[in-house]
């Protein structure tokens, strides 16, 4: 598999990351050896074999439905540069 | 009823799918312990994790996971033992993670179908899907202020259950019956408190039209719409728009479409090169979600009688129709009322059409004007139970025991105490009500020989003359019966 810049592109978008031209070309090529570094995977067969999504055997942690607000909203928001009346201000997400 | 639609040059077919958004009814979140409050202050219920700072880890919530298996026991869906948490990678200022964590290829429930029944009395098996488990967003506000987005986190983290359906719907009607019944079947579940209007439970709508028996058209998904008659006014929109397009010579772009409630009309909510690409994988912080038999064995032991068992039972016990009877049940407060009124009394099972009829129409008027629900009724159940039975037994009349029926919502009294008190027994000795038609005929000896005269009509006007001196009380079938007989000895 070979990605193209248009793919590269595509990907810094959705990632919202501004690649130059030359930084562009430059993961084309580091992407693209990953890529061919993975695919020895293909090498292997996997066929009855159950797709592994975690490995570790533990089982997952459960908690019981108990709350506890911890936080006051002026915490949650010390970090934000621009608020109002407890909300976070962001540039408007619509037209 | 046809699902047709007349075009220029052929008939359409509109097909639709929902996919349902419950809030799952739970105290804390899913994967952390901040409040589920509905409007509380702003940001007042967000914890470290449901603001992603770095380095905080999601821990799920396990009754959130029971309230998933509960709906899926309602829904008559299948129970994956085995099911994974996945990434959905997207960018908005109220996710703040930058991704929801969902479900994607393996989600909590699989395939699974609900009934909606039609008023002529025939139903519909629509099939389900999927449903799986996910965080809900915060909250923006975007008309308050001209260049900003207000941005509430209460709500990022809480537990929602995505119920998909299969394109099985083919109008606003059958779409608007789907979710009433997803709602009610979750309400008597307690999985989700089925509040639309708050946006507990809320709906996108996707929709194509086609030349029937054609492969399916491309589709359009309208988001977010959290009432009924929204939903059906936007698919009624929505149909008429693509028809005309289609033939006009154009086609149907795929697009996301948000509805405007003030104008009813749908319009593309992001452009194409926007198109969402989501790139799911894995959630390396969270294990893959094994039930075993046990726990799905005690779940299904919660589970309360639902609406269809209900439906069976009051055709079956009770002899209602099967429209009439998912109507009761559609709304679980309702039912439980009239459940409880037969209960008070079971010899009123005879008389459940005229239970049923006293709920939905003289309770229901008398509630609406004082802007009650039916759960904080100042009558009883077991009173309105009595009353039925007081007229059953003709010792009052339909029509005085809607006078004592306000009585009884301003006094909360039993309503035999009400008739005696007021002296609203019905008159049925015949002497007495002889007495009352002989003054009235008496009163009016002109009208006598019009009526006689072939004036058939004034027959009304006896009855009325009569039934007012009486006060209302006099049995009105004896009444007319006696008028009858001493206008036609006159003749």
């Amino acid at each position: 598999m070979k990605l193209n810049t248009n793919t590269i592109n595509k990907i810094a978008k959705l990632a919202r990351i501004r690649l130059s031209e030359k930084e562009a070309d430059e993961f084309l090529k580091d992407i693209n050896s990953i890529l061919d570094w993975v695919e020895q995977l293909n090498e292997v067969n996997t066929d009855n074999v159950e797709p592994l999504t975690n490995i570790s055997s533990s089982a997952l942690t459960k908690r019981r439905d108990e709350n506890q607000d911890i936080n006051s909203s002026d915490e949650i928001l010390q970090n934000s540069p621009d608020k109002l009346e407890g909300y976070f201000a962001v540039p408007k997400v619509v037209e | 009823m046809s699902n047709l639609i007349k075009g220029k040059h052929h008939d359409w077919e509109t097909v639709i799918g929902l996919e349902i958004h419950a809030q799952v009814k739970s105290n804390s979140k899913l994967f952390s312990s901040s409040s589920t409050t509905f409007g509380s202050n702003p940001n007042s219920q967000v914890s470290l994790v449901d603001a992603a700072m770095p380095g905080m880890l999601p821990v799920i919530n396990k009754y959130c996971i029971e309230q998933a298996v509960k709906t899926g026991v309602g829904l008559n869906a299948k129970i994956n033992k085995y099911s994974i948490f996945d990434r959905k990678n997207y960018f908005y200022a109220d996710l703040p993670q930058g991704y929801q964590i969902s479900q994607y290829k393996y989600p909590i429930i699989g395939e699974g179908k609900v009934t909606i029944d039609f008023k002529d009395g025939s139903s519909k098996e629509i099939r389900i899907v999927r449903l799986h488990l996910e965080q809900d967003a915060g909250k923006s506000l975007h008309d308050q202020n001209p260049t900003k987005t207000y941005v509430d986190l209460n709500r990022s983290g809480v537990a929602l259950m995505e119920i998909v359906s299969e394109p099985d719907l083919r109008n606003a009607d059958e779409a608007g019956l789907y979710i009433s019944k997803i709602r009610s079947i979750l309400m008597y579940l307690d999985t989700c408190d089925g509040n639309m209007q708050e946006g507990s439970l809320r709906a996108d709508v996707n929709i194509s039209v086609r030349k029937p028996g054609d492969e399916y058209g491309t589709r359009c998904e309208i988001k977010n719409l959290n009432s009924i008659k929204f939903i059906k006014q936007a698919i009624n929109y929505e149909v008429k728009r693509q028809i005309e397009v289609l033939e006009d010579g154009g086609s149907i772009e795929q697009n996301t479409l948000l509805f405007n409630t003030s104008t009813g009309k749908t319009k593309p909510m992001r452009s194409k090169e926007e198109a969402h690409d989501y790139r799911y994988f894995p959630d390396p912080d969270l294990l893959p979600l094994e039930i075993d038999q046990e726990e799905i064995d005690n779940i299904k032991k919660l589970i309360p009688e639902l609406p269809d068992e209900r439906k069976k039972r009051y055709v079956d016990e009770y002899n209602l129709s099967n429209y009439d009877a998912s109507v009761l049940t559609s709304d679980k407060a309702i039912s439980d009322y009239f459940d409880s009124v037969i209960k008070s009394d079971f010899s009123l099972k005879a008389s459940s059409k005229i239970v049923v009829n006293w709920i939905t129409s003289e309770l229901f008027s008398i509630l609406n004007e004082n802007n009650l629900e039916i759960i904080n009724s100042p009558i009883k159940p077991k009173d309105l139970g009595k009353l039925v039975k007081l007229i059953n037994e003709d010792i009052i009349s339909g029509k005085i025991a809607k006078e004592v029926l306000i009585e009884m919502f301003n006094t909360t009294s039993d309503p035999q105490i009400i008739i005696d008190k007021k002296g609203l027994k019905q008159v049925t000795n015949t002497d007495e009500i002889e007495a009352f038609v002989d003054e009235v005929i008496e009163e009016n000896k002109k009208m006598v020989e019009q009526y006689l005269s072939g004036k058939d009509k004034l027959l009304g006007f006896f009855v009325g003359q009569s039934m007012k001196k009486s006060k209302g009380k006099a049995n009105p079938q004896i009444l007319n019966e006696i008028i009858k007989k001493k206008l036609s000895k006159k003749n």
